[in-house]
């Protein structure tokens, strides 16, 4: 049997045994919902309003400002329409950058075919957004600055403590999608200096379908979901009790697990320094403000999906920004908006790393990808 | 645990993998060339023809899984037909005799076809042949 390598831990990762274990009574004997009065009921909300504060101490918030959702898309959602549409009379401005995840730019252009507008920062090549720039675009019907905290596909981190300053003075709420950052870098609300900040738990080993959302005391938003009034009348809905228990394990974990980000980092830069040696490869980002577990690096000559494919023949799984492999024929947004050529970012791939990789991992994906980039590389017309 | 895979057929993947008649032909008798790069795929095809067969067919592609696949398919489904068998394969030739091919990427095997239709035609301009 071939090995099986997993370097796609942005995309979603292994629900680890610990939080399996923690959310498993949930399911069955401990089934009650939170809401009942009897103490099945309680039961289930003892565990969730504990689990609330495990993910509130990830991130250096009150408990109280914690909203679980059913995805960090949904927290997205939550945290940009919410507040447009309670401040519609305030103004009608939103902020945000080019290489947001598509839950945050999608929104954005949602809100725009409903009568917003919506300023799109660039970025640098690295993938930087410029403070000056979010400054500029300030105007006196701003309601809301979203920049996403670390970047999904690139791993570059944004200066965000320097935009929440000036969110502040300006006294504009300013959103923070953390989903990729939380459990890999730390994170405090206060020293960013957020209102709002999207969390999802299946990108730090717990489970998929659930998400938070951090609201800082003061900030109003108008519920999507209306019904029985859960979640402080913000996000209606009986509560996912086993996911949310999951998700509280899993922010303890990754609260715990924080300083393993040194080895992470260790293993990413072996990776990047021995796949760059192969000839007319490019590392894409921020060489240093980047996430630890983040390699995103361009091919001359090929196409990503072709190199995706080959790498699963030898049971290395990771992802790329080719449109080959995306659903709408398009190349990455964030490649795109770094100042990458089409034909360059098709020929990007992306290695996220996990708890679980090791040295060897990284070792055989460094002597295997050559291989595979002269073999693709002796089919292109564009390779000479 | 096939991530990407699930899509293409074991034919693509077979084609993908082991891709046939790869490389340029250096005295071809016609060259076609379709795609680009910037949508994510390129193809180049070499013909070789003899008594109005095609003798040799070659292949270079950029792109992906279903572009290499279908290029190479294309190749070994050409080799040895006339010049008006050659013209009359369309994209769903192709794609049928890969056992199909996801909708999206349907637009591979037109490549293909394209790009052997442009060789012939390569040829024809070249021979003064109409």
């Amino acid at each position: 049997m071939t090995r099986q390598i997993y370097m796609d831990h942005s995309s979603t990762t292994q629900v680890d045994a610990a939080v399996m274990e923690a959310m498993l009574p949930y399911f069955s004997e401990k089934f009650g919902n939170p809401s009942s009065l009897y103490s099945l009921g309680r039961e289930a909300r003892k565990a969730m309003e504990e689990a609330r504060t495990k993910v509130a101490d990830l991130i250096g918030a009150k408990k109280e400002e914690i909203i679980f959702t059913g995805s960090g898309t949904e927290s997205n959602n939550l945290a940009i329409k919410g507040l447009a549409y309670r401040n519609r009379k305030k103004g009608d401005h939103i902020i945000t950058s080019s290489i947001e995840h598509h839950a945050v730019l999608h929104t954005c252009k949602y809100l725009e075919s409903q009568g917003f507008e919506v300023t799109y920062l660039p970025v640098s090549k690295e993938g930087l957004v410029n403070p000056a720039d979010v400054e500029a675009a300030i105007t006196p019907k701003t309601i809301l600055i979203t920049i996403m905290h670390a970047n999904h596909e690139i791993g570059t981190i944004q200066p965000i403590e320097e935009i929440g300053k000036l969110a502040k003075e300006k006294n504009i709420p300013f959103h923070t999608d953390a989903a990729q950052s939380a459990g890999n870098i730390p994170l405090n609300v206060d020293n960013i200096g957020v209102s709002l900040l999207s969390l999802s738990a299946h990108k730090l080993y717990g489970p998929k379908g659930v998400g938070a959302l951090y609201i800082r005391k003061g900030t109003g938003l108008e519920p999507l979901l209306h019904g029985g009034g859960h979640e402080r009348d913000i996000r209606s809905g009986t509560e996912n009790v086993p996911g949310i228990v999951g998700f509280g394990k899993a922010a303890q974990l990754a609260k715990e697990r924080l300083p393993e980000a040194a080895k992470i980092t260790g293993l990413r830069d072996s990776l990047i320094k021995g796949v760059l040696e192969i000839k007319d490869s490019f590392l894409n980002g921020h060489p240093v403000k980047r996430l630890p577990n983040n390699a995103n690096i361009r091919f001359s000559f090929i196409e990503g999906e072709s190199m995706i494919l080959n790498l699963d023949m030898k049971g290395v799984a990771a992802s790329t920004g080719s449109a080959c492999s995306s659903k709408s024929l398009e190349p990455s947004h964030i490649l795109l908006a770094t100042g990458l050529k089409h034909e360059e970012a098709h020929g990007s791939l992306r290695f996220t790393l996990g708890h679980g990789n090791t040295q060897e991992d990284v070792d055989y994906v460094v002597s295997t990808l050559p291989e595979i980039v002269n073999k693709l590389r002796m089919i292109s017309p564009l390779a000479r | 645990m096939n991530y990407m895979t699930d899509g293409y057929s074991e034919k693509v993947m077979e084609h993908f993998a082991n891709p046939r008649n790869v490389g340029e032909i250096k005295d071809a008798d016609g060259i076609g060339k379709v795609g680009n790069p910037t949508c994510g795929d390129l193809m180049w095809i070499y013909i070789k023809v003899k008594d109005n067969r095609l003798e040799d067919v070659k292949f270079k592609t950029f792109g992906c899984g279903a572009a290499i696949a279908t290029s190479s398919m294309i190749t070994e489904m050409a080799k040895g037909m006339t010049l008006e068998e050659a013209l009359k394969i369309t994209r769903n030739d192709v794609a049928e005799a890969l056992d199909g091919l996801p909708p999206i990427k349907l637009h591979c095997s037109n490549l293909a076809a394209d790009g052997l239709h442009a060789a012939i035609k390569d040829y024809k301009e070249r021979t003064g042949k109409k």
